[in-house]
């Protein structure tokens, strides 16, 4: 492959610094004085969040408030971060519950593959990003904290459908 | 016995009453200057925040107060409370000394630059301005040039390499600008004909602002109080892309905050000095009635008000600008300072004062308007000789050296080639 000398040809009479500067200025001044500004007064206005947006995670119930989850265990297997902890527990029915459901946020990388394998539709990654706790462990959502998130959401994205009308 | 109360007497009575007055003036005038440059300090910097963040399509600091007005209190609440640390194997002394000496001096310029007319108060006339030195000019170019020495020894002091980079190319830059600016403010001495900067405002507002009749003068000041005042696009010793922070790399807390301050302290120096030399100081244009007694107290405000607004115009130019240009290569710094700063400013004090020796050789009188006219129509002409004609790749080359046709018709040639054999060599 050739090399491309790049030759700084500007005819000296259009080599100008004074001038360069008056345009310069012109245009900050202008910018300076247009009220239109980029920045979003965060507390009160907010950005509207992509509806494929994957936050904290929420686990979503049945009508009489259980979670959904029946602990097939397909969530710990496919989570390529190993957040996700998951004792299975049956009851006399032979209907199979988590025992214990905890999510590590700090480990998960929110790929959304958990939402994704679930065949209840049971777990969710949601739309939604102020998780601010005052301290670590608070990171580690236990079932009861799962359920209990009413944020939307995440809709997953459909290869039928790829720009989601 | 007595001995205590006879010195008392021989100290206290010979003095007269206006002695007294002057005594308390002088303390109220520094009280209140003090007061309204440290204020005008602080917003500065908050002004420094707000505009470039209009600059750039954002707010800036708009949530502590109305308006974030109370974010400079916030800043220094936060800067007292942070901690300070010290480099192991830093000189403390000099450590701690050298943000109080890059502070120093742009706070004493202020004592002998003039803000107001005087006031013709009950107890005669009193000038408004806390020193007035003779030699005012003289001793404003003797205390700005030590501001140096709290850049350099900052630099020296921490023990840092960047730290001493910065310091060395502070003391560089900062001399090397000195010299173009003294230079351009000696125009200024030829045409007052006075080292009193009283005399000079006095002069501008019977005889027009120097501005008009020695605007490249005017021009090369106001770049080199950019470089005085490490301003951007001369904030070579600070660098952040190449030296972290420069001078004040190892500096924490209130003693770093120092430094930010000394910036801003040295800015609104040197604007008040350009107002002062250049733009009339503290005379309100097209009209003589802040110029001639009766002083009263509201020509002392409203001409302290038209002072404030020329220096406020000027710290806004200096944050207009650095939010518009890049910052320089050293290299292009030391040779605009050196090949064009200087030789121009020379240039043109041999040109003003000859233009003086012959306009007063013709008979002509100074502050005429056939005077004032002359000066104005040369002004016109090397204003746009510089603009128009040297500033063609000259004033600052886009690369370090700059090409002419010739060379760039040479370099054309022998690129085909050079590609084609690295295309087969490869």
């Amino acid at each position: 492959m050739a090399i491309k000398v790049k030759v700084m040809d500007r005819p000296i009479e259009e080599v100008s610094y004074v001038r360069a500067t008056l345009s310069g200025l012109a245009l900050t001044f202008k910018h300076m004085v247009d009220p239109h500004k980029v920045t979003v007064q965060y507390p009160e206005e907010r950005w509207d969040i992509s509806p494929r947006w994957r936050g904290t995670h929420r686990m979503l119930t049945t009508e009489d408030g259980k979670a959904k989850c029946v602990a097939c265990g397909l969530c710990p297997t496919v989570c390529p971060a190993n957040c996700i902890k998951l004792v299975p527990g049956e009851d006399e029915e032979g209907n199979r519950y988590p025992l214990v459901f905890e999510i590590d946020e700090f480990r998960c990388i929110f790929c959304g593959y958990c939402q994704e394998v679930c065949p209840e539709e049971a777990i969710h990654v949601g739309r939604h990003y102020e998780n601010a706790e005052y301290s670590r462990d608070q990171f580690v959502y236990d079932l009861e904290r799962l359920t209990a998130q009413t944020h939307p959401v995440c809709e997953m994205w459909d290869p039928a459908d790829p720009k989601g009308e | 016995m007595h001995l205590i109360p006879s010195l008392l007497q021989a100290v206290v009575e010979p003095l007269p009453v206006s002695t007294g007055i002057f005594v308390v003036f002088s303390l109220l005038k520094l009280i209140v200057i003090f007061t309204i440059y440290m204020v005008g300090i602080a917003y500065s910097t908050f002004a420094e925040r707000r505009i470039s963040a209009w600059i750039q399509d954002r707010h800036g600091p708009n949530r502590v107060g109305p308006w974030g007005l109370f974010q400079v209190l916030a800043d220094g609440v936060k800067n007292f409370m942070k901690e300070e640390t010290y480099p192991g194997e830093a000189n403390t002394v000099l450590f701690v000394l050298a943000p109080a000496l890059a502070f120093v001096p742009a706070m004493i310029t202020w004592a002998v630059i003039p803000f107001a007319a005087p006031w013709g108060s009950p107890w005669g006339r009193i000038d408004m301005v806390v020193a007035d030195l003779p030699v005012g000019f003289l001793f404003t170019l003797a205390i700005s040039s030590l501001g140096v020495y709290g850049l350099t020894l900052a630099g020296w002091a921490s023990n840092n390499k960047y730290a001493l980079l910065g310091g060395l190319r502070a003391s560089a830059q900062m001399i090397s600008y000195e010299i173009a600016l003294g230079m351009a403010t000696v125009c200024v001495l030829l045409v007052s004909g006075n080292a009193h900067l009283t005399e000079i405002i006095q002069q501008q507002s019977t005889s027009g602002w120097n501005v008009l009749i020695l605007s490249v003068a005017c021009f090369i000041f106001l770049v080199a109080s950019f470089a005085e005042t490490n301003r951007v696009p001369f904030d070579l010793p600070e660098a952040e892309a190449e030296l972290i922070a420069g001078y004040h790399t190892e500096y924490s807390a209130m003693k770093f905050s120092m430094f930010p301050i000394s910036e801003y302290a040295n800015m609104i120096t040197a604007g008040a000095m350009i107002s002062t030399l250049f733009f009339g100081g503290w005379d309100i244009p097209f009209t003589h009635w802040d110029n001639i007694p009766p002083y009263t107290g509201l020509k002392v405000l409203a001409t302290f008000g038209m002072f404030a607004a020329k220096v406020m115009f000027f710290m806004f130019f200096f944050i207009w600008i650095r939010w518009t240009l890049p910052r320089f290569r050293y290299d292009q710094l030391m040779s605009l300072g050196w090949k064009f700063m200087l030789p121009s400013a020379l240039a043109y004090v041999t040109v003003v004062a000859s233009t003086i020796l012959g306009l007063d050789a013709a008979g002509i009188a100074r502050g005429s308007w056939a005077y004032l006219g002359i000066m104005l129509a040369l002004n016109l002409v090397l204003v746009v000789l510089m603009f128009f004609v040297l500033d063609r790749g000259r004033i600052i080359s886009p690369a370090s050296s700059r090409l002419n046709r010739r060379q760039v018709n040479q370099l054309k040639a022998v690129a085909p080639a050079l590609s084609d054999l690295s295309g087969k060599g490869v």
